[in-house]
């Protein structure tokens, strides 16, 4: 069994005199130790609700979530135990995650006295060790938040995470708010942490392309789903599912050649009232009957891939669906914006 | 024929609690019709109030010099009502975060014709008739239904098309995008950026591109300046900018990069450090502590942004490319 284990959680927000909103609808994932497993998706698609239900910060609908063998459950008024403290996240924006009236150590420190992990007396000397871990100078646990930048304070909330010793660390978007040097920076310190101290880590992002340098395996959720999952390098050259292929063809290269990124036709539908049918059909370029009817279910094509799409059966070979269309009798074009292929 | 903008010498100081910083230290570009000109560069390093400062929507007490010549005026020499004519009418801008630039309580189509209203002094019916003109080449669905709503209502990348739309009200000559896709997905960047481009190609629209995505420049601008601590450390063609960078700075930034074709396992090279902040801007080429190919006269000396040939200039004595070969 996995260290952190999500089976068919379903997130659902009810909305007063509204239909509900079904935000996860039925997702499954796991990450060992050591492991870093990269959650894309775009804006909408219920990846930070996932990572929510993930360290029970919200009671899934449906569903479990499950951590060292023991379920989950969501965060109440009482403190967590030392075996739940185990189980960290970092936030998106450590501008705000970060208590700007407390100088760095003291907040590291916290878990420490908190989980009665480290005698009072040695904290100071951890405080230290973490920081530097973090790629910071033991001086800055004097200082205050914000006599740092986004990276350096992205740094503190890890090294923060860090000081309850998780096994699993949940990182919602940690790179977003980045600029190009502190992103890579902080991407390569993730990667050399979850190596180095066999912490799983399970980061929630959109940018397909940062997640592709640190992360082991990606799962990639669209409208509350994940389509498909795979180990990194094998999903970027052969994406199974046209959702993936669309969002790694939507990646602008920095090459100079002047390449126009290809746009996905249409938007991404209410989740409310999401289509019949796989959810991705009304914008999938090789969408055909059974599209529009039946929901595909998540399979295991070939070993350690899983595919949600009926252009993929169990055994096929592992082609990008643009070498697949093919098989379907009739190819719908999606319509709206023009769609280009070679 | 002349270029549409051409600024010289630019340098604009802000003022703060510990007087004034320099925040734009001098620099010079020129953008050509129907082209797209890209300023790259991280936070803070000064492209967005380059850009301001030529609208004069910079805070009281700013102090600029240096001049933007726009067709046969100065920009920075109008009073400001003449500005007033300029800006929406001539040159508009397009911000990051189409959800703070439009207003939350107004309706589209009362956004969309004001500027029409006021600049070309349309009535009601003429600029609700330019208002679906305008969505329609956008492309957003069902225009006519679109006006009546409000920008909640859209998604990001919808809400940025309007945004588009009512900066292209006027018929600008250009048109100034400012982070335009940074707060979207890269599906919805895409769109965005197919659609600058076409507007570009069809009605000679020129552009200026701020954004720190040098994939973003790569796609869609013709020229790139690229800025560093409140200076331009090279400028060119981009596609020769990226493909053969000279300053240490652009091929630090472009090897921090995740390619997309890159090895497996293979670590992003970063660039040791941090920008330096406008009130401490390190002496001589404001590059240089985190530069590795710092010689002595990098501490002490400004390099001066030099024609170094193929139309590119750069602001570098080492020049790692020479130093390599």
């Amino acid at each position: 069994m996995s260290l952190l284990e999500l089976r068919e959680v379903e997130v659902e927000y009810r909305r007063a005199g509204r239909s509900p909103v079904r935000a996860v609808a039925g997702a499954t994932l796991s990450v060992d130790a050591g492991q870093v497993v990269g959650l894309v998706g775009e804006t909408g698609c219920g990846k930070s609700s996932l990572a929510r239900a993930a360290v029970g910060l919200l009671a899934p609908t449906a569903g479990s979530v499950w951590f060292e063998g023991r379920q989950v459950r969501p965060l109440g008024r009482r403190a967590r135990s030392r075996t739940d403290a185990r189980l960290q996240m970092v936030f998106q924006n450590p501008f705000s995650s970060l208590n700007p009236r407390r100088r760095v150590g003291d907040q590291i420190a916290d878990a420490m006295a908190i989980l009665n992990l480290v005698p009072a007396g040695n904290r100071r000397a951890r405080v230290s060790g973490l920081l530097e871990q973090v790629g910071l100078p033991a001086a800055a646990a004097m200082r205050f938040p914000h006599q740092y930048s986004g990276g350096q304070r992205q740094r503190i909330a890890i090294a923060r995470a860090l000081a309850a010793e998780p096994s699993v660390i949940v990182l919602d978007e940690p790179l977003s708010s980045l600029d190009a040097s502190a992103q890579a920076q902080v991407a390569n310190l993730l990667k050399g942490l979850a190596r180095e101290l066999q912490v799983g880590l399970l980061l929630i992002s959109h940018d397909l392309a940062i997640v592709r340098h640190v992360a082991d395996t990606v799962a990639v959720m669209y409208l509350g789903l994940v389509v498909e999952t795979a180990p990194t390098r094998r999903l970027w050259t052969a994406p199974l599912h046209p959702y993936t292929e669309a969002l790694i063809e939507a990646i602008p290269r920095a090459d100079g050649s002047g390449w126009l990124p290809e746009s996905l036709p249409g938007e991404v539908p209410d989740p409310a009232h999401p289509p019949a049918g796989c959810r991705f059909h009304p914008r999938c370029p090789y969408a055909f009957e059974r599209c529009r009817t039946d929901s595909p279910p998540l399979v295991e094509i070939v070993d350690g891939r899983h595919v949600a799409c009926w252009l993929h059966e169990r055994g096929d070979a592992e082609r990008p669906p643009s070498q697949f269309a093919r098989r379907t009798s009739a190819v719908v074009s999606a319509g709206g914006d023009q769609i280009h292929r070679v | 024929m002349s270029s549409l903008l051409e600024v010289k010498g630019l340098r604009v100081r802000l003022p703060t609690t510990s007087g004034l910083v320099t925040v734009v230290d001098g620099i010079d570009y020129e953008v050509e019709r129907g082209q797209v000109f890209g300023i790259a560069g991280e936070s803070g390093s000064g492209k967005t109030i380059s850009v301001l400062a030529l609208l004069g929507l910079l805070p009281d007490g700013a102090e600029v010099e240096g001049s933007a010549r726009f067709e046969n005026q100065d920009l920075l020499t109008l009073g400001r009502r003449s500005l007033r004519e300029i800006r929406g009418r001539e040159i508009a801008m397009v911000f990051q975060d189409p959800l703070t630039s439009l207003h939350p309580m107004m309706t589209i189509e009362r956004q969309l014709t004001e500027h029409v209203r006021y600049h070309l002094g349309l009535d009601g019916t003429k600029a609700r008739v330019r208002a679906v003109e305008l969505l329609q080449q956008v492309r957003i669905p069902d225009p006519a239904g679109a006006l009546g709503a409000y920008p909640h209502q859209f998604s990001g990348g919808m809400r940025q098309r309007i945004a588009i739309a009512i900066a292209l009200a006027c018929g600008p000559r250009l048109l100034i995008a400012d982070e335009p896709t940074t707060a979207l997905d890269v599906t919805v960047q895409a769109g965005i950026l197919r659609l600058l481009d076409g507007l570009r190609r069809q009605s000679g629209l020129s552009v200026i591109m701020i954004t720190h995505d040098l994939g973003v420049m790569s796609s869609i601008a013709d020229w790139l300046s690229v800025m560093y601590a409140g200076r331009v450390i090279e400028s060119g063609p981009t596609a020769e900018v990226l493909a053969r960078p000279r300053h240490p700075y652009t091929a630090g930034l472009l090897a921090a990069l995740p390619h997309p074709e890159a090895a497996e396992d293979t670590p992003l090279v970063s660039i040791f450090g941090a920008p330096p902040s406008p009130y401490a801007r390190p002496a001589g080429c404001a590059f240089h502590p985190r530069c590795t190919f710092a010689i002595a006269s990098c501490a002490t000396d400004v390099p001066g942004l030099l024609d170094v040939g193929d139309g590119r200039r750069l602001a570098c004595p080492v020049d790692p490319l020479l130093v390599r070969a």
